[in-house]
């Protein structure tokens, strides 16, 4: 008894290898079609943008003047933003997913705590912002600088990081764990020496990647009540400041009243993109130098 | 299944005895009374009352899933990192019950080794991976470190293969190179015992072969218990063989006894390859 019948096989067969190539265009036009959009958004943004920068641009203070209007200021806003963020972020970040990997019994309370982390990277930066300005800006009076908006922006990527460095603390082996509990190494000892040295690659590629959505947020900066024309650069972390992104975002607003702000933005965004370029390499270069294989 | 009574299981009076004697610790390093084991629900040994002797090697066989991987994990309190499991029952280890709260497994784990299936070298170089657990004992000093490197890489039959290339990563080595360097690493922390949990398993004839001699070697110094699937390997070597049936020790003795004249007929069904 025959429960595949040849003929009828045969017959459909045509019809599966033609659905099958149908597919594989569908595929592929899905795939491009993001990739268009974003080709066309950076090539209007170079032409727009391109001819504007120039060493004064980069370096120079802001200006009611398009002409001689340059980003420093926000080039240097945004560089200590970082600061507070790489900071906190990596230290709350790691501990709390050694914490939760490692140490914390599973059960209940954990898996509870777990969904929270979870649900916390899915909030809109809005409400992180209006966090920000209640906790950081307003009850702990540090006004609209960098440690409020560092911190702010630490709050909205640290679930992120949490679960990026978990995952891949869960990623190193047991049995390296195991080898170094065998020889008689406290909790401490193993994670210091075996499992966090392990995972360090993929705890910074995870990190670095939250990092630069850090890096582009604007939201949160809004709320916050960060200024865009603000003329003298930020020297420290008590210092009022504006950032890219919030350049841009007025930049963008304003280009109604003067045609040349959308130069200006553009160029911006080209500056800005660079930044994030630059940071998705370091976190390629760190990823491919260390990385174990087991 | 009654309390065992085969060459190394010992009457009540006798133990009640030599508790005050400490002859029987003298003899055998480790000694289990009524030992149980639980995952979750599921009870893993039953009723496990075994003496192992010092400076020997002591093979545990069995079918999988019989509890001889667990039972020998219970010694370096391994089983601890498993979430869900209960023991009761009383582990001697040199006359200190290591399953009392305040014996520390940190302190344990030093003083009995530990082999794993696979070779699990840490992704450090050859040198630093033996001398990670001096290390973490406290022995900074270089001049010591290299003493205790060379030495266990000698011991470990290893030394002439690596001498040459110590500061490279440990995986450039070959399963075989790889487990006798676990084996070195186990060494470095000079343990009075070592469990080898299958080591052979993962390797190919001749690495397997190399690590038996080493084995043998070994037992000069060291009480060693090893877990193994191989009968043949467990006839070799051992000095004597438990076998484990169902989280029970359905017999333990001799090797030789226990291979040529086994007293029970399930041993004899399985040593012939009827089950398991």
């Amino acid at each position: 008894m025959q429960y595949i019948d040849r003929l009828q096989v045969r017959k459909r067969i045509n019809f599966r290898l033609r659905l099958n190539s149908i597919l594989k265009y569908v595929f592929l036009g899905a795939t491009l079609s993001g990739l268009v959009v974003l080709a066309i958004l950076l090539i209007r943004t170079v032409s727009q943008g391109f001819a504007w920068i120039d060493w004064n641009f980069i370096t120079g203070h802001l200006s009611m003047d398009p002409e001689k209007a340059g980003i420093m200021g926000a080039i240097l806003g945004t560089f200590w933003l970082m600061l507070v963020v790489v900071f906190f972020t990596l230290f709350l970040g790691m501990g709390a997913a050694i914490y939760l990997e490692l140490y914390a019994k599973k059960g209940r309370i954990h898996s509870l705590i777990q969904t929270n982390i979870a649900n916390l990277a899915g909030v809109p930066s809005i409400v992180y912002g209006i966090l920000g300005l209640t906790v950081f800006v307003r009850l702990m009076d540090f006004g609209s600088t960098v440690l409020a908006g560092g911190l702010t922006l630490s709050l909205l990527v640290l679930p992120i990081v949490i679960v990026s460095s978990q995952e891949a603390l869960r990623a190193v082996p047991q049995t390296l764990g195991e080898a170094s509990y065998g020889l008689g190494a406290s909790k401490w000892q193993t994670i210091k020496s075996i499992i966090l040295p392990t995972a360090l690659p993929s705890i910074l590629t995870g990190s670095i990647l939250a990092l630069s959505r850090a890096i582009g947020e604007t939201a949160p900066l809004v709320v916050l009540g960060i200024p865009a024309l603000l003329i003298p650069f930020p020297g420290g972390f008590m210092d009022r400041f504006t950032a890219l992104p919030m350049q841009i975002y007025y930049w963008t607003l304003d280009a109604a009243l003067v045609e040349e702000y959308a130069n200006l933005a553009a160029a911006s965004i080209i500056i800005l993109l660079l930044m994030l370029f630059i940071l998705n390499s370091i976190a390629i270069y760190i990823r491919n130098k260390f990385q174990h294989r087991f | 299944m009654a309390v065992q009574t085969q060459l190394y299981a010992v009457p009540a009076i006798e133990k009640k005895e030599s508790k005050n004697k400490n002859e029987v610790e003298k003899e055998s390093i480790f000694e289990t009374k009524s030992l149980n084991l639980w995952y979750g629900e599921t009870q893993a040994l039953k009723n496990i009352d075994l003496k192992i002797p010092e400076k020997s090697i002591t093979a545990i066989i069995g079918p999988s899933g019989c509890g001889k991987s667990t039972f020998i994990k219970t010694l370096n309190r391994m089983v601890e990192l498993i979430p869900s499991v209960q023991t009761k029952g009383d582990i001697h280890y040199k006359g200190s019950n290591i399953l009392s709260k305040d014996y520390s497994a940190e302190a344990l784990r030093t003083d009995v080794g530990m082999v794993f299936q696979k070779p699990n070298p840490f992704p450090k170089s050859i040198y630093d991976n033996v001398a990670y657990g001096p290390r973490i004992h406290g022995i900074k000093k270089k001049s010591i470190l290299d003493d205790i490197v060379e030495k266990s890489l000698k011991d470990a039959f290893i030394w002439d293969e690596v001498k040459d290339r110590l500061k490279e990563n440990a995986f450039g080595l070959s399963g075989g190179q790889q487990q006798r360097l676990c084996i070195a690493r186990c060494l470095a922390i000079e343990p009075e015992v070592i469990l080898m949990d299958e080591p052979t398993s993962a390797l190919d004839p001749i690495s397997t072969t190399k690590v038996e001699e080493l084995i043998q070697s070994l037992k000069k110094q060291y009480s060693i218990v090893i877990v193994t699937h191989n009968m043949q390997q467990a006839a070799r070597i051992s000095d004597q063989t438990a076998f484990f049936l169902n989280g029970e020790v359905v017999e333990f003795g001799k090797t030789d006894e226990l291979f040529t004249e086994p007293k029970d007929s399930r041993t004899m069904d399985y040593i012939n390859g009827r089950f398991g």
